[in-house]
């Protein structure tokens, strides 16, 4: 079994966001980067089922060239090499999905078959909540969107959605797309012999073709509203009944 | 004019739809407004949409829109492109309406703006969408023969614009075997153990890693029992492994609108405000008064939550709570 595992670098925005003077990005100069939440999720997936099946796993990023940071993190945890799609600036939803779907076509060409593709839901940063199903259309394979749960057999992959009620089951044929969500599993964390197997795994590098964007980003602003201060209630056990006092306005204490 | 993906349960339009009405309607410039309903209930649900300004309800009727179909949903949205010709395409942006609109602009290889706030007319629409959970506006121009947007739950009010009764028209979708492979097959529910909904709790406690332990949880357990809330946690919790990934609030785990939200010991990362904005009144409980979600929160209280969580239950206690 082949799995391929997209995940995307993330910064790790901390408390409060700033923008950068061109209002095109965050400013990151003090921010450490990672995977994007539901995609560690699926990069452990595809570990587990590898080492459960046998076969190859594949992370892919498209990014910076910093990407490789969170490409040899995945690889650290077990992933055998990884992709990376070099873009300079965001690209949107479409130009995304096309240029893993290229890489693809180049891996089948080359002799490789995923039998399954997972992708998080939605980034953690730009939300844009389509690349999974748009790959899966361009391939012609099935989409289960949203995935918490997955059983892999004879075959086919039996995907698991949490709903307000319960949980709604998807059976889907084999190849397919599966985009999931953080809760699908509880990654585990990278062991030290795993980085230093990570640095020698390989790694290819390449810059997809560039198109017009479909949504194109104009600006990033604050939402209003922000930086408010809290009134101080107190110090310590002694604010106890300053906090009751708000729960019984709120009408939780009669 | 304009189309919009009505998703309904029990014979009711879902306020996100009809949010996503309200915003359609102010980018249509006076043509008509059209809305598509699949699944049973569907008719019921499409009776109440002349108020809010529909004109015609279009019903998609195929057995096997009887459970959710995404991409047979995205199918009937495609049929009606053709037919109709709409300038503009949306829905909500609920995990079902984001994921149809998404299916339908791969289909249509058609452009799509995720979680819109807002919208002006024009070619290219311009829209302002939400990053990073509402943490984050990105103002766009959204191009495309069609514009394809889903718009984000509870950032535009629903309104009622007194017009009559929206005509129906019920229509057979011509479906594929292979639009049908990705459906619903199965629904298990799941009582919640006579416990609290953390997304409905109209009182939510939260801890972070100030918790210190899985144990160091009891003292909110305790509050919450008391209150008939449910607690919550950050997600240095869940990673840590001290709770279930379903008791998360945050962007990647559970959005909550309780009434009162206290926070313990959690610093106020985006990540965990985009799940807690929702909330009316929040109460954070922090050692540190630099921490970000003093700036964010309504009241705080500066202390250690290991000794603020059991006074707050001890003073509800002595008020004769519980």
């Amino acid at each position: 079994m082949n799995i391929l595992v997209c995940a995307k670098r993330v910064p790790m925005t901390g408390g409060t966001i700033v923008l950068t003077e061109d209002e095109q990005s965050i400013q990151t100069r003090h921010l450490g980067f990672t995977i994007s939440p539901h995609e560690e999720c699926g990069v452990e997936e595809a570990v587990r089922l590898i080492e459960a099946n046998g076969g190859e796993s594949v992370v892919l990023a498209l990014g910076p060239s910093e990407a490789e940071e969170q490409l040899r993190d995945a690889m650290a945890l077990g992933v055998d090499r990884a992709i990376l799609l070099e873009t300079a600036d965001e690209v949107d939803g479409q130009a995304t999905a096309a240029a893993i779907v290229a890489a693809i076509e180049a891996e089948r060409a080359a002799g490789v078959e995923f039998d399954l593709i997972f992708f998080g839901n939605e980034s953690a940063d730009s939300g844009n909540y389509q690349v999974g199903i748009r790959v899966a259309h361009a391939l012609g394979r099935p989409c289960v969107t949203g995935v918490k749960g997955i059983t892999v057999q004879d075959g086919r992959a039996r995907c698991e959605q949490e709903t307000a009620s319960g949980r709604d089951v998807y059976d889907v044929p084999l190849p397919a797309v599966i985009t999931v969500k953080e809760g699908l599993n509880l990654p585990r964390y990278p062991s030290v012999p795993g980085r230093l197997r990570a640095k020698r795994k390989p790694l290819a590098a390449s810059a997809p073709e560039r198109r017009d964007a479909g949504v194109e980003k104009l600006r990033l602003r604050l939402p209003p509203g922000q930086g408010k201060q809290a009134e101080i209630l107190g110090h310590g056990p002694e604010a106890a009944p300053a906090v009751v006092e708000v729960l019984r306005r709120a009408g939780l204490v009669t | 004019m304009t189309l919009v993906y009505v998703e309904h349960q029990d014979g009711r339009p879902d306020d996100a739809s009809l949010q996503a009405i309200a915003l359609v309607r102010e980018i249509t410039g006076g043509a008509p407004l059209h809305a598509l309903l699949a699944g049973p209930g569907a008719e019921d649900a499409a009776a109440g949409l002349g108020a809010h300004g529909v004109a015609t309800a279009h019903i998609a009727e195929h057995e096997a829109l009887a459970s959710h179909a995404p991409v047979a949903l995205a199918r009937c949205i495609g049929e009606l492109i053709e037919r109709l010709s709409p300038a503009a395409v949306a829905a909500a942006g609920s995990e079902r309406g984001n994921e149809v609109l998404a299916h339908a602009a791969a289909l249509g290889d058609l452009p799509l703006a995720a979680n819109c706030v807002a919208a002006e007319a024009g070619d290219p629409l311009t829209v302002t969408r939400i990053r990073w959970g509402g943490s984050l506006l990105e103002d766009a121009r959204l191009h495309g023969p069609v514009k394809l947007l889903t718009v984000a739950p509870h950032t535009v009010e629903a309104a009622e614009v007194g017009a009559g009764p929206a005509t129906l028209e019920r229509f057979t979708p011509s479906l594929a075997d292979a639009d049908l492979v990705v459906r619903v097959v199965e629904t298990v529910e799941q009582s919640s153990e006579g416990g609290v909904n953390l997304a409905d709790a109209r009182f939510v406690v939260s801890c972070g890693r100030g918790a210190g332990s899985p144990e160091g949880f009891a003292p909110a357990e305790e509050l919450a029992a008391l209150l008939g809330g449910a607690v919550g946690c950050s997600r240095a919790v869940t990673i840590a492994g001290w709770r279930s990934h379903t008791d998360q609030v945050g962007q990647t785990g559970t959005k909550i609108a309780p009434e009162v939200y206290l926070a313990c010991g959690i610093s106020g990362a985006t990540q965990h405000m985009a799940g807690c904005k929702g909330a009316k009144r929040i109460i954070a409980v922090n050692v540190d008064p630099e921490a970000p979600i003093i700036a964010n929160a309504d009241y705080a209280v500066i202390g250690d939550l290991h000794e603020v969580i059991p006074a707050i239950t001890a003073e509800l206690r002595k008020a004769g709570a519980g």
